[in-house]
């Protein structure tokens, strides 16, 4: 029995050491990626991962950051709750790693921004740094800003700003609708249209809002038979995922409602296949990116991604977060994170569509916004790539000026 | 008027749908007295193979054959699971039943992927059947209708007025005495449930287009169908379709209410409306609860009438 005992003690001890090797051996900068990675949003958690990891192949591909020095990227299952994240944030920092990496749900930011704060007051030299990469509650980088947390989407209330500065080119504009999930990004993006239209816009009626829960609706001919009897011309929503916008758009084309729909997230995931035919030239939708963008120099990376991975890649705003971060390394000549972070605050950056910026006072990065609007797309079609071979993809209809989305920010950041 | 009209229109045919989610579900329980926790994983499971098989040979014939699939499936999940727990009693079949919808949830992402699959609505049922002033109702809801308003007569009838309709409800009761009589009870049971998987399947057949054929539809649809079951009298196919009806009307106009308890006491000057505390709780609309009505329901369905609106059983 003993002897059992001592040779499977041999055995772990020598898997230990086995799992221990390749990571002393090739000394590499970690990067953790914080994200669902099983249970209902684990499609969206394992798109990013696969997006995070080729933007990362890339820059080892020319030759990594620091003169030869790879990234690596760490995957971490959070499953969409911020216990777990901050679980997951303890792992990461037992194992060294200074710069993670995140993007879905406001909720787990806020947790995980709090949370590195106080890692960095009492132990300094496990500082972390964090970029986040689409969670876009405003207060992040207003009232609960922190020095640690970079954000690199626009905020809700930058995309409200952007889908009002288009809509005031619109004369045929009368009416408008909000309608949202009911939690923080959902009441965010219309706390946010209510202050921007009443504002730039106050000749145009808000003349609906309406809050349901996340996920839990199956039919939505109630909320569309309401916006009907409104007579708004326009809906405004944050909703997201295959449910809540794609089944919501559905149902708007079932009951016969004509209006146009501006969106944050039409192009995520399956969400374009999910809206199919009703969001033709009706679906609008603000991002930093989407996949008809013409001329940009991220097509062959694109190209490459989509014949590796058979998925369209979305999130250019993640690929900008981690180019700029090993030009960060590189110009802080190290990977200590506090010098890092320095040299994020207030970089300019080439991104594929423009000249970024990382605002030092809120780190926010200002970046310029397309309204686009679905269309049919494909290969043999004007609009060549649809998402997620879905048979619909985006064109653009406006390149919104820095000027009309740039907020001022209430943050008062304590700097190290 | 209008809009008083179509809202009872897509409350009826809200809660034709759920009865159609349910019914299944209601079967089971009514005859058999196992709680399936998998029925949601079979209407998933409709949905899937609905997708594979149109996507080979059509819409129509994946009506037929995906619910004689999992009829057929359900029958052998009957026959060699829940058959050798039955002995242990009901807390082990309700874990069986749970253990396969864990199971089901996490095969269907490895064989058809986490995204949502291109299960589209037939071209033949894809136009507007008719106008209500400005509404348009679509072919497709129609057709839910139909099959859900098919099933319950279909049920119905099978259930009182045919033969065997008569020996599975003897056998619910006294299975020695039908046994003795010659008949096999067994597989009375293993019809029963097969033909409750087959309504979940075909239920999926036509919910999984409808909506959107993914990974967490079965979760999604999971506690709603529960809520039908418990307020509808666990058991009682009458009473099932009763509740769906009822909260499918209940639901939709409530979305339409847009006052909160702080309106009701507008004017008056109650001391607790300026509790800041209490005024986000006081500013919750109805429509804002409006999704969230079917579980209060249950809940105070549970408190005051435990058996449910026509539940036979305690």
């Amino acid at each position: 029995m003993s002897e059992k005992i001592a040779r499977a003690g041999i055995l772990v001890i020598f898997a230990v050491f086995l799992m221990a090797w390749p990571a002393v051996a090739a000394d590499t900068i970690k990067i953790a990626h914080i994200d669902p990675m099983s249970g209902a949003f684990a499609d969206a958690g394992e798109r990013a991962d696969k997006m995070l990891r080729a933007v990362v192949n890339e820059i080892n591909a020319k030759g990594g950051v620091l003169g030869g020095k790879k990234l690596e990227v760490v995957t971490l299952d959070n499953k969409q709750s911020p216990q777990e994240s901050l679980l997951m944030l303890k792992k990461a920092t037992d194992e060294g790693i200074h710069f993670i990496t995140q993007g879905h749900g406001s909720n787990n930011a806020a947790a995980l921004s709090e949370a590195i704060t106080k890692i960095y007051q009492r132990t300094p030299e496990k500082a972390v740094l964090y970029l986040n990469f689409s969670a876009v509650d405003p207060e992040l980088t207003n009232d609960k800003c922190n020095f640690w947390h970079f954000r690199f989407d626009s905020n809700s209330d930058m995309k409200v700003a952007a889908i009002v500065s288009y809509l005031a080119r619109q004369k045929s504009v009368k009416k408008v609708y909000l309608i949202g999930q009911d939690y923080a990004h959902g009441r965010a993006v219309r706390d946010a249209a209510r202050r921007l239209l009443a504002q730039k816009l106050p000749n145009v009626k808000i003349v609906g809002d309406d809050l349901h829960p996340t996920g839990k609706v199956k039919d939505f001919s109630p909320y569309v038979a309401k916006i009907k009897a409104s007579g708004a011309d326009t809906v405004i929503t944050g909703n997201w995922g295959n449910n809540d916008l794609g089944l919501l758009v559905k149902a708007g084309k079932e009951g016969g409602l004509k209006v146009n729909w501006f969106t944050f997230y039409a192009e995520a995931g399956g969400t374009p296949a999910a809206i199919g035919e009703a969001g033709v030239d009706h679906v609008y939708q603000v991002s930093e990116y989407h996949t008809n963008i013409p001329n940009s120099s991220i097509e062959p990376f694109v190209r490459k991604f989509e014949k590796e991975t058979g998925m369209s890649f979305y999130y250019l705003r993640m690929k900008t977060a981690i180019e700029m971060l090993a030009k960060a390394i590189n110009q802080a000549k190290s990977a200590d994170p506090l010098k890092v972070a320095k040299a994020l605050e207030g970089m300019r950056y080439q991104s594929a569509t423009g000249e970024v910026w990382m605002r030092p006072e809120d780190h926010q990065l200002m970046a310029p916004l397309y309204i686009s609007v679905m269309t049919k797309a494909g290969p043999k079609l004007k609009y060549k790539h649809d998402v997620n071979r879905s048979g619909f993809g985006f064109r653009t209809e406006a390149l919104i000026a820095l000027k009309d989305s740039v907020l001022p920010t209430t943050c008062r950041m304590a700097r190290p | 008027m209008e809009f008083f009209l179509t809202s009872l229109l897509n409350g009826l045919s809200y809660g034709l749908l759920l009865f159609m989610l349910s019914s299944g579900l209601t079967l089971i329980f009514s005859m058999m007295g196992v709680l399936n926790f998998a029925h949601a994983s079979f209407y998933m499971l409709g949905a899937y193979f609905a997708y594979q098989i149109s996507s080979a040979i059509g819409f129509w014939p994946a009506l037929v054959i995906a619910p004689l699939v999992l009829g057929l499936a359900g029958a052998l999940l009957e026959r060699y699971g829940l058959r050798t727990v039955h002995k242990s009693g009901h807390v082990a079949e309700l874990l069986f039943t749970v253990g396969v919808a864990l199971l089901v949830e996490e095969i269907v992402p490895l064989i058809w992927g986490r995204m949502a699959v291109k299960y589209a609505i037939p071209r033949e049922l894809d136009f507007t059947l008719f106008s209500l002033f400005s509404t348009s109702f679509p072919a497709y809801r129609g057709f839910m209708l139909l099959v859900s308003v098919g099933m319950m007569v279909l049920l119905y009838v099978v259930l009182t007025r045919s033969r065997i309709g008569l020996i599975i409800q003897a056998a619910l009761t006294h299975p020695e005495m039908v046994g003795a009589l010659g008949h096999n009870v067994p597989r009375v049971f293993m019809l029963v449930f097969g033909v409750g998987t087959a309504l979940a399947g075909l239920a999926g057949v036509i919910g999984g287009n409808a909506f959107v054929t993914e990974p967490s539809m079965a979760a999604a649809v999971g506690s709603i169908v529960f809520v039908i079951a418990v307020v509808g009298g666990l058991g009682s196919l009458e009473g099932a379709f009763i509740a769906s009806l009822v909260l499918g009307i209940i639901q939709t106009f409530s979305v339409a209410l847009d006052y909160s308890l702080s309106d009701l006491f507008a004017g008056s000057e109650v001391a607790l409306l300026h509790d800041e505390a209490l005024r986000s709780l006081f500013s919750i609309r109805i429509s804002q609860m409006a999704p969230m009505i079917p579980y209060l329901v249950m809940v105070l369905m549970l408190i005051f009438r435990p058996q449910g609106l026509m539940g036979k059983r305690e």
